[in-house]
């Protein structure tokens, strides 16, 4: 996996994150710019996903939860503090935390497949529910009311750091959201590239193999699970800026949508998940403005599609194509 | 079951025959931009289809009465199907694309406060058309519905008077049903009744066996429910089939805001006793000449009106207009002034007038029955202030405030 | 004393709603080792399938008890003979294609019949116990749970039919090699799974209401039952409701509808933290 492949991959990332910060702001509407922005967060969340099912093999039905714990943080947290700077590290250590303590129980004791699905969902059903019923006067944290299915639509947004009496404007933010999710980006390719990629890899083909080779299985899936974790919180983060928290971020709808993207994209990428991300969401904004079709109809039958006809995503072929190439540039 | 039936047929007329975006070429100038945002789908949708069907309405009458200030007006509806993160995405592409002149909008307290800032923040005035729980202090947004000192402050002593002094409550677990709640504690207190106790329920929320169980439990004189939606609309549904209906009455903050006198059967639905500031059957020559019209335009597809909220849209469509006329102007600023001068509309629930210290209104508060589908009025309170979002709200003296306050109800 | 039966019965009633609405995709998960997660939807239809027809005049019960299971069971077939046929043995591929499958048919029937609340009366009265009162509803359901089970139980014992199934559920190859079609016996399972939620759809319809989101409500908690009770499709899902339906409604009664369905999902996990392969992968591993 070494070579100048995914140094290209990142150039290339580098470059089409400067040109959409140098052009977009300057053609888009504020609207447009706004829904962008929320792009962004999303793919950021398919690509944590995307990172965590598709190299960790670890089918997580529960990635929403680090999704609204990043947001719930960041909120709480930027409604407590004058700089909201500060907030950032806690709300990446909130769903990072969360995600190791969940991967602990789960990978330390041995649970598999569906099982892992089922207990990763009732956290996030768990979380949703908690949240919808917060709406009343005791729940709160410091000057921050939870405020139930209400979520915290006053929100303050990032400022520069150091400087609070200065929020940033969505121009910036959408900044913010497109390094954030180029980093995300990159940050997986040298994760993958790595001694801990290369072996949470050889994991997903054959757990046992791996395990008589003397890897610590455990220790490599909690590692990957943990680096989700925050990645989805970092999204959450940026939907908070953009949009704002609400318990509909731990919804059964949010954790089916990351996984339909990534399944679109193609499972076993790191480009896919992001361009299953905003394919999908483009397509399921286009059709909520359609008077006559329902959006969950087109998402329903895109993904049995999907399933059915493209099992391994929209990417399958080009990313075999590209092993092919890496694997020969790799071989001298 | 023809009633439900023929609910369920104007809901999809209604649907089909509302494009998303309704255009008034006739009039030859630049037209006025309004924008509704309020819920075609989705759980609240039985609110939201009589309220989008009153401004069509409004609109297109005063689109056929020659437009305002010599323009015709444009009105845009969004459907953020009972989702609050479309309405933020809404109330922003009213603000910066449409540039509206006004915004009219929101159902629940939890998509006013989510519309509410970013309008605020983008200077794109805000009808807020609903029956709330108050202390929305804000001059960018005027709140033409009825509050908790306008409708619980006469339905709480109306059952306390009728049924009995311990008060059992039920309410939508949202900021609404949570301050509401209080509302009907402290008027209970005021009274010198008790509270049995008040159970919370979230908006998804569809089996209410254990909460009945509770309530006899309790033996309450009355139960009293603010319950949201149309999950809710199960545990009326339950009350009649668990034979409580007849034990315990029940009376309520939101029961017929909706089409639950509707949707539910006459067994399970007489005799429940709401306070709404308008109700489809009052008995005025205003509201039988409005309902002969809108009827006429309307035809089969004309919705069942129910309690105020369709109304309020209504007339806070016509107190936003006459505003305009007398600012002769759609600048914010201006139409804000006009507005706070005190406008009047004589509509079809009665006087409305605007109080300029807190952008909320006097109106009629009307006391109701349940019967047969529809309702049968009790009682009527002539012109009942604002009271409860006066006691912190001025804007007079703070022009400048944006938020809503939570009023601490002394239980 | 009274208040005890009366929270007892409300108990009972929990546990039944929990099996009626875990049944159907326990049969298919039992069966087959697919999980089916359009089986929300497919009580969503089972319940439309009961409304539609007693508004067209067919008696309340015939309604629910006949058209809801059939119409729902001939829907089960279409969907095993165009999707799940091809997805065999792909368990994950089968949920995500099932998964699909629900959110359009959410879609398909928002668009035919709206996103409102329709929904019909519980037929029967009430009861009184002592000095409480209670649905006549709640007790149907009860009953209704308790024949279900043994009927499930019935056949798969003393039929033909029920002898290939637990053949087929123990040892595929084996039962193909004595000359049984696995695949006839999947399409038969999934559309008898099928006709079971439909069923379990109408019977619940009165009391939740009729949307077409109503089995996003459903479809996690029957999800939890099942795959908490583990291999063994009948004591699986009855022990599983049993306790979970226990939690979930002594917790409403004591706290909030909300906590106590918390309490029941953290139960849930911590059942599957200590027993990984359910309860049945622990104890009564050798019934049905």
């Amino acid at each position: 996996m070494t070579g100048r492949r995914p140094t290209a991959e990142i150039a290339a990332a580098v470059v089409l994150a400067a040109a959409a910060i140098a052009v977009l702001p300057r053609v888009l509407e504020l609207f447009a710019l706004i829904n962008a922005t929320v792009y962004a967060s999303m793919a950021v969340l398919a690509l944590s996903l995307g990172l965590v099912w598709g190299f960790g093999g670890i089918l997580c039905f529960g990635q929403a939860a680090f999704f609204g714990l990043g947001g719930y943080g960041y909120a709480v947290a930027a409604l407590n503090v004058a700089d909201t700077t500060w907030a950032v590290p806690i709300a990446l250590a909130v769903p990072a935390a969360a995600a190791a303590l969940l991967g602990y129980v789960m990978f330390y004791g041995r649970i598999s497949d569906v099982y892992m699905g089922v207990i990763t969902l009732t956290v996030t059903l768990i979380l949703f529910n908690f949240t919808n019923s917060t709406a009343g006067d005791q729940w709160r944290i410091g000057a921050a009311p939870l405020g139930g299915f209400n979520g915290i639509p006053s929100t303050p947004p990032l400022n520069l750091p150091g400087d609070p009496g200065n929020p940033l404007p969505p121009e910036r933010i959408f900044a913010v959201a497109v390094v954030c999710l180029a980093a995300c980006y990159i940050l997986g390719k040298l994760v993958l590239r790595s001694r801990f990629g290369r072996v949470v890899v050889a994991i997903r083909e054959n757990e046992r193999r791996a395990e008589l080779l003397g890897y610590d299985v455990r220790r490599y899936k909690l590692g990957i699970f943990t680096l989700g974790g925050f990645m989805g919180g970092l999204a959450g983060l940026l939907f908070a800026n953009c949009v704002f928290v609400s318990p509909t971020m731990f919804s059964l709808f949010y954790s089916g949508q990351i996984i339909i993207w990534v399944m679109v994209g193609g499972l076993g990428t790191l480009a896919g998940p992001i361009i299953g991300a905003v394919l999908l969401q483009a397509l399921t904004t286009w059709a909520g403005t359609l008077p006559a079709v329902n959006p969950s109809l087109i998402l329903g039958a895109v993904l049995v599609a999907a399933v059915l006809a493209l099992p391994k995503g929209l990417l399958p072929t080009a990313a075999a194509a590209l092993r092919r190439l890496r694997r020969r540039d790799a071989a001298p | 079951m023809p009633i439900a039936r023929r609910s369920i047929l104007t809901g999809l007329g209604a649907a089909l025959a509302m494009p998303a975006v309704m255009r008034h070429a006739a009039l030859g100038a630049d037209p006025i931009k309004v924008v509704g945002i309020h819920d075609a789908s989705g759980g609240l949708d039985i609110y939201g289809k009589p309220m989008i069907a009153c401004l069509d309405f409004a609109v297109a009458e005063l689109n056929d009465a020659g437009g305002l200030l010599g323009r015709p007006v444009q009105l845009i509806n969004y459907d953020p199907q009972s989702n609050i993160q479309l309405y933020t995405q809404f109330a922003t592409e009213a603000a910066t694309k449409d540039r509206a002149a006004v915004v009219h909008g929101g159902i629940t307290s939890a998509s006013r406060e989510a519309i509410r800032p970013i309008l605020h923040r983008y200077q794109t005035l805000y009808f807020y058309n609903t029956q709330y729980e108050g202390g929305v202090c804000d001059r960018n947004c005027f709140c033409t519905g009825s509050t908790p000192a306008q409708n619980v402050n006469k339905l709480v002593p109306y059952v306390m008077k009728t049924w009995g002094k311990k008060i059992y409550v039920v309410a939508a677990d949202y900021n609404y049903g949570q301050i509401t709640s209080k509302w009907i504690t402290k008027y209970c207190h005021d009274g010198g009744g008790s509270i049995a106790a008040v159970d919370f329920f979230p908006l998804d929320v569809t089996d209410f066996g254990p909460a009945i169980q509770k309530i006899q439990a309790a033996k309450p004189d009355v139960v009293v429910s603010a319950l949201v939606g149309g999950a809710h609309i199960s545990f009326y549904r339950q009350w009649a089939a668990a034979g409580m209906k007849s034990r315990i009455p029940m009376a309520s903050t939101t029961f017929g805001g909706g089409n639950e006198s509707l949707v539910l059967s006459p067994e399970e639905g007489n005799g429940i006793v709401a306070a709404f500031s308008y109700f489809q059957e009052i008995d005025t020559p205003e509201n039988k000449a409005f309902l002969q019209k809108f009827h006429a335009k309307l035809g089969s597809a004309a919705p069942y009106l129910g309690g105020e909220l369709a109304m309020r849209t209504y007339v806070g469509f016509n107190l936003w207009a006459e505003g305009v006329r007398k600012a002769g102007s759609i600048d914010r600023m201006k139409v804000i002034e006009a507005l706070e001068t005190g406008i009047t509309n004589e509509g079809p629930p009665g006087r409305t007038v605007i109080d300029g210290r807190t952008n909320h209104v006097t109106l009629n508060v009307y006391l109701a029955e349940c019967a047969d589908h529809g309702f049968k009025v009790l009682e009527t309170y002539p012109q009942q202030p604002p009271a409860d979002t006066a006691m912190v709200c001025n804007l007079v003296k703070d022009p400048n405030s944006n938020r809503q306050y939570v009023i601490d109800v002394k239980i | 004393m009274d208040l005890a039966v009366a929270v007892a019965l409300q108990v009972l009633t929990g546990i039944a709603t929990l099996l009626i609405i875990s049944l159907g995709l326990a049969v298919i998960f039992g069966m087959m080792r697919v999980i089916n997660l359009a089986h929300g939807e497919f009580l969503m239809l089972g319940a439309y399938a009961a409304i539609l027809s007693a508004r067209a005049g067919l008696n309340i019960w015939l309604a629910m008890l006949v058209v809801a299971p059939l119409a729902v069971g001939a829907i089960g077939v279409a969907v095993e003979r165009l999707v799940i046929r091809r997805l065999y043995g792909r368990m994950l591929d089968t949920m995500l294609a099932t998964w699909g499958l629900s959110l359009g048919f959410i879609g398909a029937v928002t668009m035919i019949f709206g996103n409102t609340v329709a929904g019909f009366s519980a037929p029967l009265g009430s009861v009184a116990i002592g000095g409480y009162r209670s649905s006549g509803y709640g007790l149907f359901l009860i009953g209704a749970a308790c024949v279900l089970i043994a009927g499930v139980w019935a056949v798969l014992r003393f039929t033909p039919a029920g002898l290939i199934a637990r053949g087929t559920m123990q040892n595929p190859e084996m039962a193909a090699a004595l000359g049984v079609s696995p695949s006839r016996v999947y399409a038969i399972a999934f559309a008898v799974g099928a006709a079971l939620s439909g069923l379990a759809g109408a019977l619940i319809a009165p009391f939740s209401g009729v949307v077409p989101t109503m089995g996003t409500v459903y479809i996690a908690k029957a999800f939890i039952t099942v795959i908490t009770g583990g291999a063994a499709m009948l004591a699986g899902t009855l022990s599983a409701s049993g306790l979970l339906g226990t939690v979930a409604t002594l917790g409403t009664f004591a706290t909030t509808p909300v906590l106590g369905e918390v309490a029941m999902l953290a139960v849930a996990i911590v059942l599957l933290r200590l027993l990984p392969e359910g309860i049945t992968g622990r104890f009564f591993r050798r019934s049905l």
